[in-house]
C-alpha cells in the first residue's frame, strides 16, 4: 500500500538483558536449588574446616585405634590442662579421626571437581570447535577422539597416574583425559549445526575473520549446554578420584580424601561400618547435589530438553 | 446458498490467549460456516488467527488456549463440549485434517500403505485384505503413480507432492463431512500446488465433502474458493462469496490484502547499460559425498550458467525447489566455491580465490538471506550486527554506529532500535535490518535469496519498495532469486529459468513473460494461482 509509515516506531526498551531472565529462571528451579545449597555447604565446611571443631586430620593415636562414634578421649595439653575430645565419627585403624578427615576430604573432592569440569570443558571446548569447523581437522581429531573414548575411562585414568608421581596434579590430568572425548564431540555436534544458520553465513559475508566467528557467533551457543556437561563431569569427577584413591592408586593415603577413608576403613567394614559409612555418605550427598543442579540447568537453560 | 444444514457452523467462538500475548483474544467473536461440498477459504497473515480457529475445530489446540464463548456445531453435534473420546471417535471418521508439511505429517519408519491403513483399522471392522483394496483405490484415485509401489514405499521415497496426495489420501479414505486443510500447498513448487489445488476441487466436488481451507495466498483462494472468511488480528472482517470478496472486496483491510499480491503482469522496463557488475561464465557446481567406506556419489546441483548483470539491473532467478537457483546464488556470494566456471566481479574471476584473497569483494557481494528470524544473531543487539562488517574492514565503531544510525533510517527503522535484540523486531522489520546490515558494506552486488517469500504480502510489499528505493540510491546489481513468479515479474529487469541445475530461458522479464520460449517456463506460468481472478 501506499500509506507505508516513514518509520516505524522502535520496540521498547527491554529493562533486562535476555541473560538476567535466566538468572531469575534458575533461583526458581527446585534442583538448581537443592542442589545449589547442598554444595554451597560442602564447599563451606571444606573451606572452614579448621573451625568445625576438628583436629589434624593426620595425627595418629595408637591408643585410640578402631573406636566407635561417640568416644570420648582426654587430651592433656602441656600446661596440665586437660580437655575432652569427641570422636564423633569414631576413629579409624591408626586413631584418626574420622570427623576432621572426612571434613577435611570436601577440600580434595572439590578442588578435584572444579578444576577437573573446568579444565575439560575448556580444552574441549577448544578442540571440539577447531574439530566442528575446520573440516580438514575434523577427521583427525575426531578418531583420536573415538580411539580415547575406546579405553575405559578408570583404566585411561589408572594407565595417566602410573605415568606419574601420585599426587593431586597427576590425578587431576588422569581424570580430565578420558573426560575430554565427551566435550568435544558436543562441541563438535553444536558447532556443525551452528555453522549452517543465516547468521553465521551473514557474519562471513561480513568478512568476519574465522577466530573471531567462531568466538563470536558459535560460542555462545555452546555455553548452555558446557555448564550441564560440566556439572556432570564434576560428578563424575569425584566418583573418580574416589574410585582411583580406593584402590591405593589415587591421592597418596597421608591426604584425606573419601576415597582414602574409606579405602582405609575397608578391611575391617564388618566390624567398624562408619569408617566407610559416613565418608560414602558426604560422597553421595554431593554427587547427588552436582547432578541435580545439573539437571536443573538443563532444564532452565535447554528448554527443550526439560522433562526428558 | 445451500438449504441443508451445514457440515460445519462456528458462531460467536471466542479462544482467549494467556496473558502477556498482545491481545486478549487468539480469536474474538468468529462466526462462518461450511456447507456440504463447499470450499470456504479462511484468509489473513500471519496472527491473524486462522490456523488457531482451524485447530478449534479438531479439538487440537495446545492447552494454554481456552475457548471462552461460542460455540462449533459438526453436523449439528457441539464440539467445544464433546468428550475426548467422542471427539477421537469424530476426528477421521467424520472430519479429517491435512497439514502444511507433508513429510513430518508422515511417520518416517511406517510404509505409506501402513499409515493410511492405520485410519481404517481404527475406525472400521474391515478386514486386512479389503482395507489394501479400499486404500490402494483411495490411491488410485488421488493420481498417485503405481499405487502398489507406494504403498510399500516408505515417505522419503516419494516427492512432496506425493506425500502430500497421500496425506489427503489418508483424510479422505473414510468420506469425512469436513476437510480442513492449513496451508496445505504452501511447502510445494507452483506446478505441484496447481495439481494438488486441482485434486481436492475435484474430490471435494465427487464426495461433496465440506473444505474448510486456510491459507495466506490470495492466488490460492481465487484458485479454490466457493466463499471467504478474511480474518484480521482474530475477527472475521469480511466474508461473503468469493466472486464478490474478490473483485468487490468492502473491507480497507481485504483491500490491501488484494491489492498487496504482486500482479504477474511485468512493469514496462528499459533495458539497462550500466557498466556490468557480475558475470558468471560456465559456473558449476557438484556435490560429492561419501569418503573413506563410503560410496563416491555426486550430485550435479548446477552446470553451465551464464549470467550477466549490470549496475542498477535487477536479475531474477526463478525455479522450483531443486533447480540450482540457491547454489548459484551461494556461489556467486562465496559462500561456497563452485567447482568449475569464473566468477567475473567485473573482471576479476573470485571463483576460486582462497579466503584471503577473497577478503577485499567480500564488501562487493553482500546477501539478503530468506528467513529473517534466523539471519540475525539473537545473542547481539541489531547495532552489532549492523556495524560488525564495516569493523571488520577498519572502519572505527563509534564512525560505524554513526552510519548504522543513517542506514537504519534508511531502511525505515528508527535509529533509536540499534540497541535492541531481534526477537524484539518483527519479520518485516527484521528483513529491514538485515538490508541496513548489507548495505553498511557499501556494495555493488546485492544478493537477495528468497528475501520475501517468508513474510506477508503486505510487508513483502512493503520490503520490496525498499530494495527498489536502495537499488536506485546505490546503483546496486540485485541477483533476486525466488520461486514466486508474481514477485519476478514486478522486480526483475532481466530473468533467468532455472530446472534441474541448468538455465532453459533467459530474457528480459516482459518477453518471458508474454512470449515464453521453454515448456517448462510455460508451465511455471500456467501454475500461478489465480490467473482466472486476473490477480
Amino acid at each position: 500500500m501506499s500509506a507505508e509509515p516513514s518509520l516505524i516506531a522502535a520496540p521498547a526498551p527491554e529493562l533486562a538483558r535476555p541473560g538476567a531472565n535466566a538468572m531469575r529462571r534458575l533461583l526458581r528451579n527446585p534442583a538448581v536449588l537443592i542442589g545449589g545449597t547442598v554444595l554451597l555447604i560442602m564447599a563451606l565446611i571444606g573451606l572452614l574446616a579448621p573451625f568445625l571443631g576438628t583436629m589434624d586430620p593426620g595425627a595418629i593415636n595408637p591408643a585410640t585405634r578402631n573406636k566407635k562414634p561417640g568416644f570420648e578421649r582426654t587430651i592433656r595439653a602441656d600446661d596440665g590442662s586437660s580437655k575432652v575430645f569427641v570422636h564423633k565419627m569414631g576413629t579409624d585403624s591408626l586413631g584418626r579421626d574420622v570427623y576432621s578427615r572426612v571434613v577435611y576430604g570436601a577440600r580434595v573432592s572439590l578442588i578435584i571437581a572444579v578444576s577437573v569440569a573446568a579444565c575439560s570443558v575448556f580444552l574441549g571446548l577448544i578442540i571440539g570447535l577447531l574439530a566442528g569447523y575446520i573440516r580438514a581437522l575434523d577427521g583427525v581429531i575426531m578418531r583420536v577422539m573415538d580411539g580415547l573414548m575406546a579405553i575405559p575411562a578408570i583404566l585411561l585414568a589408572i594407565a595417566v597416574v602410573s605415568l606419574f608421581r601420585a599426587g593431586l596434579a597427576a590425578v587431576i590430568v588422569a581424570i580430565i583425559v578420558p573426560e575430554i572425548p565427551r566435550v568435544v564431540r558436543l562441541v563438535r555436534s553444536i558447532v556443525l549445526s551452528v555453522r549452517e544458520e543465516p547468521y553465521v553465513e551473514a557474519a562471513i559475508m561480513q568478512g568476519t575473520r574465522v577466530p573471531l566467528l567462531l568466538v563470536r557467533h558459535i560460542l555462545p551457543n555452546t555455553i548452555a549446554p558446557l555448564i550441564v556437561q560440566g556439572t556432570f563431569i564434576a560428578a563424575s569427577a569425584i566418583l573418580v578420584e574416589a574410585i582411583l584413591s580406593f584402590l591405593g592408586i589415587g591421592i597418596p593415603p597421608e591426604t584425606p580424601t573419601w576415597g582414602n577413608i574409606m579405602a582405609e576403613g575397608r578391611s575391617l567394614f564388618r566390624i567398624f561400618p562408619h569408617n566407610i559409612l559416613y565418608p560414602g555418605i558426604f560422597l553421595g550427598l554431593t554427587v547427588l547435589a552436582v547432578n541435580m543442579l545439573g539437571d536443573g540447568l538443563r532444564d532452565t537453560l535447554d528448554p527443550k530438553m526439560a522433562g526428558r | 446458498m445451500n438449504a441443508e444444514q451445514p457440515v460445519l457452523e462456528i458462531t460467536g467462538l471466542s479462544i482467549s490467549l494467556p496473558g502477556g500475548g498482545d491481545r486478549k483474544h487468539a480469536v474474538e467473536d468468529v462466526s462462518f460456516s461450511v456447507a456440504p461440498g463447499e470450499i470456504v477459504c479462511v484468509v489473513g497473515e500471519s496472527g491473524s488467527g486462522k490456523s488457531v480457529t482451524a485447530f478449534s475445530v479438531m479439538g487440537l489446540l495446545a492447552k494454554v488456549l481456552k475457548p471462552v464463548a461460542g460455540s462449533i456445531r459438526l453436523e449439528g453435534e457441539d464440539l467445544l463440549s464433546a468428550t475426548p473420546q467422542r471427539l477421537r471417535a469424530l476426528r477421521g471418521d467424520r472430519m479429517a485434517m491435512i497439514f502444511q508439511e507433508p513429510m513430518t505429517a508422515l511417520n518416517p519408519v511406517l510404509t505409506i500403505g501402513d499409515q493410511i491403513e492405520e485410519v481404517l483399522r481404527i475406525h472400521t471392522e474391515l478386514g486386512p485384505e479389503e482395507r489394501r483394496a479400499r486404500v490402494i483405490d483411495m490411491m488410485a484415485s488421488m493420481r498417485l503413480p503405481d499405487p502398489e509401489r507406494i504403498h510399500a514405499s516408505y515417505p522419503h521415497q516419494i516427492s512432496g507432492g506425493q506425500r502430500q496426495r497421500v496425506m489427503i489420501a489418508a483424510a479422505l479414505v473414510l468420506d469425512p463431512a469436513l476437510l480442513i486443510a492449513d496451508e496445505p500447498t504452501t511447502a510445494l513448487d507452483v506446478t505441484t500446488q496447481a495439481q494438488i489445488l486441482k485434486l481436492i476441487k475435484e474430490l471435494q466436488g465427487r464426495r461433496g465433502t465440506g473444505v474448510l481451507f486456510i491459507t495466506h495466498d490470495f492466488g490460492v483462494v481465487a484458485e479454490i474458493a466457493d466463499r471467504v472468511v478474511v480474518m484480521e488480528q482474530g475477527r472475521v472482517v469480511e466474508q461473503g462469496p468469493a466472486e464478490q470478496v474478490l473483485k468487490a472486496p468492502q473491507h480497507p483491510y481485504t483491500r490491501m490484502l488484494i491489492a498487496a499480491v504482486p500482479s504477474l503482469k511485468p512493469a514496462l522496463r528499459q533495458p539497462m547499460t550500466g557498466p556490468m557488475a557480475l558475470e558468471t561464465i560456465g559456473l558449476g557446481k557438484t556435490y560429492r559425498s561419501g569418503g573413506l567406506f563410503q560410496k563416491q556419489r555426486s550430485v550435479v546441483a548446477a552446470s553451465q550458467v551464464d549470467i550477466k548483470l549490470r549496475r542498477g539491473e535487477t536479475v531474477g532467478i526463478v525455479g522450483e525447489s531443486g533447480s540450482g537457483k540457491t547454489t548459484v546464488a551461494r556461489c556467486v556470494a562465496r559462500l561456497m566455491p563452485p567447482s568449475e566456471g569464473a566468477i567475473l566481479v567485473p573482471d576479476i574471476d573470485i571463483a576460486m580465490l582462497p579466503e584471503r584473497r577473497l577478503r577485499p569483494y567480500r564488501r562487493k557481494i553482500q546477501v539478503v538471506f530468506q528467513d529473517p528470524f534466523r539471519s540475525l544473531n539473537p545473542r547481539r543487539t541489531v547495532g552489532d550486527s549492523i556495524i560488525e562488517g564495516p569493523v571488520n574492514f577498519g572502519l572505527a565503531p563509534a564512525q560505524a554506529l554513526e552510519r548504522a544510525r543513517g542506514l537504519m533510517s534508511l531502511v525505515g527503522l528508527q535509529p533509536q532500535a540499534l540497541d535492541r535484540y531481534p526477537h524484539q523486531f518483527s519479520g518485516g522489520q527484521r528483513q529491514r535490518i538485515a538490508i541496513a546490515r548489507a548495505l553498511a558494506m557499501e556494495p555493488e552486488i546485492l544478493i537477495a535469496d528468497e528475501a520475501v517469500s517468508a513474510l506477508d504480502v503486505s510487508v513483502q510489499r512493503q520490503v520490496l519498495n525498499l530494495l527498489a528505493d536502495v537499488q536506485e540510491k546505490f546503483n546496486l546489481a540485485i541477483l533476486f532469486i525466488t520461486h514466486d513468479l508474481r514477485v519476478a515479474a514486478q522486480i526483475c529487469d532481466r530473468i533467468v529459468v532455472m530446472e534441474k541445475g541448468v538455465i532453459v530461458e533467459q530474457g528480459p522479464t516482459g518477453a518471458v513473460f508474454s512470449a515464453p520460449a521453454h515448456a517448462y517456463t510455460k508451465a511455471l506460468i500456467e501454475a500461478a494461482p489465480g490467473k482466472s481472478f486476473g490477480l
